[in-house]
């Protein structure tokens, strides 16, 4: 039992985080305007979320002009996708423990 | 257990987003149905107005002086052209509307992704039809179309219902076939672009409505 609580990563526990890491863990990049979208939040709660991310090496943020805007996008690094594959592993296997 | 609902729940939400971000589901089936009608009335436009009844237009255009088979060139470039347009002006105004019914966002990274994709292939094929066409190499344009659009769906099918996928499959298989037996051009037209598009979108319009 403490082995399986043991890989339930706290990085993962917010809601919002677990949807940035769906989004990523399926597509290459995706823009800070198509996270919103698609997570429905706000712009303040999703920046603070992934700046969180950033900062742990989770994700990496991709900065580029298009013409003259500029474009935020974000992608999983190879440690990201391990771990997040490690807490939904962790996430099922208590489900099935039950 | 409290925790036990709160992963199942959490399990749920992280695929349900997995999907979401990363297919275009608003893609409306029932476009297909429109598109395909769009298509056989294209075909009987130019059956019955632009090449006065003949279904071999090959040996049609061979029997004619050459302005006059210029001319004709130029009414079927833009019945085909007005058949596009219409195509892609039905596929956006029901996706929007599926899109806005489901109270999701049309324009998405996702749906970029879909166009992006979808286009590239399109877009080669459109500029290799016109040099056919340019070169009078008639009985080669109906298979490149299909098969042109085959290939683009097959593209796209990555970002949008995995039947997209399939769909663009027989259309490959459509135009390769109307390749060997040339001169059947509208026909195979009719069948690839009216026909198909049809029983996909009611086949579509059954299993996830709109």
């Amino acid at each position: 039992m403490k082995d399986l609580i043991s890989n339930i990563n706290k990085v993962f526990e917010s809601r919002v985080r677990l949807g940035i890491m769906s989004v990523l863990m399926v597509n290459e990049t995706y823009d800070f305007n198509g996270l919103k979208e698609t997570l429905n939040v706000t712009d303040g709660n999703l920046a603070s979320h992934l700046k969180a991310l950033e900062e742990k090496g989770i994700i990496k943020v991709n900065k580029q002009f298009i013409g003259r805007k500029p474009n935020t996008s974000y992608s999983a690094t190879e440690a990201g996708i391990a771990e997040f594959r490690q807490h939904l592993k962790a996430l099922e296997n208590l489900i099935k423990e039950q | 257990m409290k925790s036990d609902t709160k992963s199942i729940e959490d399990i749920k939400a992280i695929r349900k987003i997995m999907e979401e971000s990363s297919r275009f589901l608003s893609l409306s089936g029932l476009s297909g149905v429109f598109i395909g009608i769009t298509a056989i009335a294209g075909a009987l436009v130019a059956y019955f107005f632009i090449l006065d009844g003949s279904i071999h237009y090959n040996e049609y255009f061979r029997n004619l002086p050459a302005e006059e088979s210029f001319s004709l060139r130029w009414q079927l470039i833009s019945d085909a052209a007005i058949v596009l347009l219409l195509s892609v002006l039905l596929a956006l105004f029901f996706s929007i509307k599926k899109a806005k019914r489901d109270g999701k966002n049309f324009w998405t990274p996702i749906s970029r992704r879909l166009l992006i994709n979808l286009l590239i292939p399109l877009f080669t094929g459109g500029v290799f039809v016109f040099i056919l066409m340019l070169q009078n190499n008639i009985q080669l344009i109906v298979p490149c179309f299909l098969i042109f659009y085959g290939l683009a769906l097959v593209n796209a099918g990555k970002f949008t219902f995995g039947e997209i996928f399939y769909l663009g499959i027989l259309e490959i298989i459509t135009g390769l076939v109307s390749a060997f037996v040339p001169g059947w051009g509208l026909i195979f037209w009719i069948f690839g672009f009216g026909i198909l598009h049809i029983i996909y979108g009611l086949a579509m319009f059954r299993k996830y409505g709109a």
